[in-house]
């Protein structure tokens, strides 16, 4: 199995006594590369917080938390900060890009942080966005981009460089339904070149670009789709939805 | 799905073989409705029988259909004519949950999440096909969208009864039948 990331019974606990709220109750969740998970549930289910942990922005209670073959628990936190920097990439609803950079600088900027020479960050940004059909953008600034090419190169950034585990908040959210669906393509392309997706949303469109979707409900993942049948079960007698 | 106005549609650009009508109605709705050559033809006959449309040939599929000027009037009236959006007189989903909500040991929420997942997993095989199809096939898109609309409906009345619902479980479960048929919004029914 290529698991990028897997939660094994991941609890976490905010405030304790009476104040004490479970948001995540031993939750189970493996994702493999070239695969787009989805975790859909209501307000509250606790999907912020499993993005957090899966991103190492934060620690579980319990549980373990391992991305690639290592286990966060043992790591030291310039180590997992590295690793968050080289492996993981982030979308989110408002793009969060950095309007005085143009598109190119945005997502070459993980790769000078993380120390790669200016020339080859921006050669290996160029490589990204023009597998995205971007190029023509580069050298624009964020302001000068809509909102659906704001959020693809904000994934460019995400899978820019050695990264294999792209987590998404709602990355739709602030779009028009034809740009997100653009964006969702663009998601799902990344995905099937190499990365693991997990989107966590409340929209069941989005969510059903996914090739599985689980459901979080109090903080317990309760249910999931089975991995999708191809589309040939659209057309024979009883396959139709 | 008016299947008849959609033969009329196709035959407005000229004359056409049943099979090849049959081809070009599963072609322009990505083969998302397909549509059996029995049907074609029984269709053709009431559509001939109304005036609709006329043949030429020896019969079967070496008859030729093309549309009459009543044909053509019909198929402007229908255009135009908007669709019944009332809801059906007993949705089956909401009559299951009412039902389970009434029944005593039904987990409801474990009941509305299998019907969710079933929705969800319904919309994921819609939008694959439509993830494998270019981003500029229109008549496809919008086929497809429209039944992820239909089924993202579905979805979110799930959700809203499960918000509903979370009040019952800490009280007794609903026993008075719903009084929907003294609320008719003017259906024609």
């Amino acid at each position: 199995m290529n698991a990028v990331i897997e939660l094994r019974r991941v609890s976490k606990v905010y405030g304790s006594g009476a104040t004490e709220v479970h948001a995540l109750r031993e939750v189970d969740l493996s994702v493999q590369v070239g695969e787009l998970v989805a975790v859909m549930g209501p307000s509250g289910s606790g999907k912020s917080t499993l993005l957090t942990i899966a991103g190492t922005l934060e620690e579980p209670t319990s549980g373990e938390v391992v991305i690639g073959d290592r286990t966060l628990a043992g790591l030291s936190r310039n180590d997992r900060a590295r690793l968050r920097r080289r492996s993981i990439g982030y979308v989110f609803q408002d793009f969060n890009l950095l309007p005085g950079l143009t598109a190119v600088e945005n997502v070459a900027l993980p790769l000078e942080l993380d120390g790669v020479r200016v020339r080859a960050a921006h050669a290996a940004a160029l490589d990204v966005l023009s597998r995205l059909g971007l190029a023509e953008r580069a050298t624009r600034f964020p302001d000068e981009l809509s909102g659906g090419e704001s959020q693809r190169v904000a994934i460019a950034r995400a899978v820019v460089g050695e990264r294999r585990l792209l987590l998404a908040d709602e990355p739709t959210g602030a779009l028009d339904s034809a740009s997100g669906e653009t964006v969702m393509r663009m998601l799902r392309s990344a995905c099937r070149d190499g990365v693991a997706g997990v989107v966590v949303t409340h929209d069941a469109q989005l969510a059903s670009w996914a090739d599985r979707v689980v459901f979080l409900r109090d903080g317990r993942v309760v249910d999931q789709t089975a991995r999708r049948s191809g589309p040939e079960s659209l057309l024979v007698p009883g396959g139709k939805p | 799905m008016s299947v008849r106005h959609a033969l009329l549609a196709l035959l407005s650009e000229g004359p056409k073989y049943g099979l090849q009508l049959r081809q070009e109605f599963e072609s322009r709705t990505g083969e998302v409705w397909p549509l059996n050559v029995g049907q074609v033809y029984t269709t053709l006959q009431r559509l001939e029988r109304d005036g609709f449309v006329e043949s030429e040939g020896t019969g079967g599929p070496q008859n030729v259909f093309s549309i009459t000027q009543e044909g053509a009037d019909e198929l402007a009236v229908w255009l135009r004519t908007p669709p019944d959006v009332l809801p059906p007189p007993r949705d089956e989903l909401v009559m299951k949950v009412l039902v389970a909500a009434s029944v005593p040991g039904v987990d409801v929420p474990e009941l509305l999440q299998v019907h969710r997942r079933h929705a969800v997993e319904a919309m994921q095989q819609y939008t694959h096909v439509k993830g494998e199809t270019a981003e500029d096939d229109v008549v496809l898109g919008l086929v497809i969208d429209a039944e992820l609309f239909r089924i993202e409906g579905i979805v979110r009345w799930i959700d809203a009864a499960d918000a509903r619902l979370k009040h019952l479980t800490a009280s007794p479960p609903l026993t008075r039948a719903p009084r929907l048929g003294r609320v008719r919004l003017g259906s024609k029914r």
